[in-house]
């Protein structure tokens, strides 16, 4: 019985690996496509449509425009989130549960309603559509994660520690940036770096509120138009890179701190 | 991650704790991040409804385009489609993932289960974009399927697997597995073991214990990771329209088609509100199995 359990748990298991793979395995192989077509019969390897993607001055701006959107909208969503999470944490405000409540609900809504919710304003206020317009749309969508990561790791001890701080003379600012800012770091951290892989994800917002200059998962859906092609594959592969270097990179940073 | 989980909350402190500070500070704090939602928000979802209730060509107030909704039959298709795509997709992901998070949680070894898991969800972090593209290439007319299939003699012909409602489907399992597995191994873990000492103390085998302690504990955080799927499928739009294709439309695609196309505001603002009113039913009306607690 046992054995049986563990052979059919094998079988199971391998199966959907290879099912959760198989979209990455061909992608990535077919990346690497010395012929036009990302189809078998595979003619590789070839590094051609890793050098055409790196020559086409779209998507390496769309790369940049992506990183930049990426960096400012999660500092800016982590920094509101952390003032936001720490009012709330520490002080009795009327309405609290309400408000903490309003903060989150973004977190409810699909990104296509929030996008065109922006959109239409934007239309009515004569905004016009630019990087800018996507990046307070990724403020929006990653501030309630940012409050809710931060604020759910505010604990006693962190406030005993602070009080410590104000016995001894220290100003409301000095406790902020040096004991609550370095305390609180790994809660930050983590949701600077949520943030930063929803936004460079993010699709939808940016299709709707970007026009000329535009994000990089809107060029790359630009590209598809194309139909199949190995250019897609080269960096759709390259993305996955960077998002891998980025978790694994995570991953040792939490590693590193669990002992403490 | 830690230690703030398990105290209550050290809230209301106002007066001891900050001698020196007046009400202004906690305001000045808190108002930046209220003041965001508000505007970029609140204020859109405003402008979205008094959006909705226009006409098209700027002539007054109108509910035409909710009746349209109702009215038009191939609006009602997109809904319908939805609703099924997303009911199907949830139970798929739900009766594939669960096992495999067992064997996560169960058969691989302790020091394993870190990196099993790892694995298991790596794909998760290919762009959303690349994701349903890698499908297609997958799933398509010479794709790597097709010609598998053609190649070992099985079928002559190859199978219309792209632009259908079955890659839609795929696209959507192929994520919600990974996202499932994340959650129901969470709940597993946390599962003391003690429950399944007491079942096997009390004379339960492995089976009766799994279907009379396991199962039922970890229902509620199932319950959750469905909702969670039916939230985020039936808004999305990117997976329908790169592997479903215009044959068949979704709600999410009907109303980017009234954007993209037509330029009519009004009537994809009001297909996004009946969109949204759907989810919160659904919410409403799952609400009592989904007690979010805070363990």
């Amino acid at each position: 019985m046992r054995a049986l359990v563990r052979i059919v748990s094998w079988f199971y298991a391998v199966a959907i690996y290879g099912f959760i793979f198989l979209p990455v395995v061909v992608l990535v192989l077919f990346s690497l496509q010395a012929t036009s077509f990302p189809i078998p019969p595979f003619t590789g390897p070839s590094l051609r449509w890793y050098n055409a993607v790196l020559a086409d001055t779209r998507l390496t701006s769309a790369l940049i425009n992506s990183l930049l959107v990426a960096a400012l909208s999660s500092a800016a969503a982590v920094t509101l989130g952390f003032l936001s999470a720490w009012g709330f944490a520490r002080f009795a405000l009327p309405g609290s549960a309400l408000l903490r409540g309003l903060i989150t609900l973004p977190l409810t809504v699909s990104y296509l309603i929030i996008g065109m919710g922006l959109l239409v304003l934007f239309n009515w206020a004569g905004i016009p559509k630019s990087l800018l317009a996507a990046g307070i749309g990724h403020v929006v969508i990653n501030l309630p994660l940012c409050f809710a990561i931060i604020y759910s790791q505010m604990g006693d001890h962190q406030i005993n520690i602070e009080r410590a701080a104000r016995d001894l003379g220290a100003p409301e600012w000095k406790v902020l940036l040096l004991i609550t800012v370095p305390v609180m770091a790994p809660a930050i951290f983590a949701g600077f770096f949520l943030s930063m892989t929803f936004s460079w994800d993010e699709f939808v917002i940016s299709f709707l509120l970007t026009r000329f200059d535009t994000t990089l998962p809107v060029e790359i859906w630009n590209l598809l138009r194309s139909g199949l092609n190995p250019k897609t594959n080269a960096v759709g592969s390259l993305v996955f890179a960077v998002s891998i270097v980025l978790v694994v990179f995570f991953e040792l940073m939490l590693l590193r701190r669990k002992p403490t | 991650m830690n230690s703030a989980t398990n105290s209550g909350r050290a809230l209301p402190r106002t007066g001891r704790a900050l001698p020196r500070a007046g009400r202004a500070l906690p305001w000045a704090l808190v108002t930046p991040a209220l003041g965001w939602t508000l505007l970029f928000f609140v204020l859109p979802f405003v402008a979205m409804g008094f959006s909705s209730l226009t006409a098209h060509d700027g002539s007054g107030f109108t509910l035409a385009n909710y009746s349209q909704f109702f009215t038009n039959p191939a609006y009602w298709q997109a809904m319908v489609n939805s609703l099924q795509v997303t009911a199907i997709v949830t139970v798929i992901s739900v009766l594939l993932a669960y096992p495999f998070a067992w064997i996560l949680a169960e058969q691989v070894p302790e020091r394993w289960q870190r990196l099993a898991l790892m694995l298991a969800v790596l794909p998760f972090w290919t762009s959303y974009v690349v994701r349903s593209y890698s499908w297609l290439l997958v799933l398509a007319q010479n794709g790597v399927i097709n010609r598998a299939l053609t190649g070992s003699g099985l079928f002559s012909e190859p199978l219309q697997l792209a632009n259908t409602r079955l890659a839609t489907v795929i696209g959507f399992v192929h994520f919600f597995v990974m996202l499932l597995t994340l959650t129901i191994f969470a709940n597993l873990k946390q599962l003391s073991p003690s429950y399944r000492k007491a079942a096997a103390d009390l004379g339960a085998g492995p089976v009766r214990t799994f279907l009379h302690v396991v199962l039922p504990l970890t229902l509620p955080g199932i319950m959750v990771g469905a909702f969670l799927t039916f939230v985020l499928c039936i808004g999305d739009y990117i997976t329908p329209q790169i592997l479903g294709g215009n044959n068949e439309l979704l709600m999410p695609q009907l109303v980017m088609m009234q954007i993209g196309r037509r330029g009519d505001f009004p009537l994809a603002s009001a297909l996004s509100i009946i969109l949204m009113a759907v989810v919160t039913i659904a919410y409403l009306a799952s609400a009592r199995w989904l007690k979010i607690e805070r363990a």
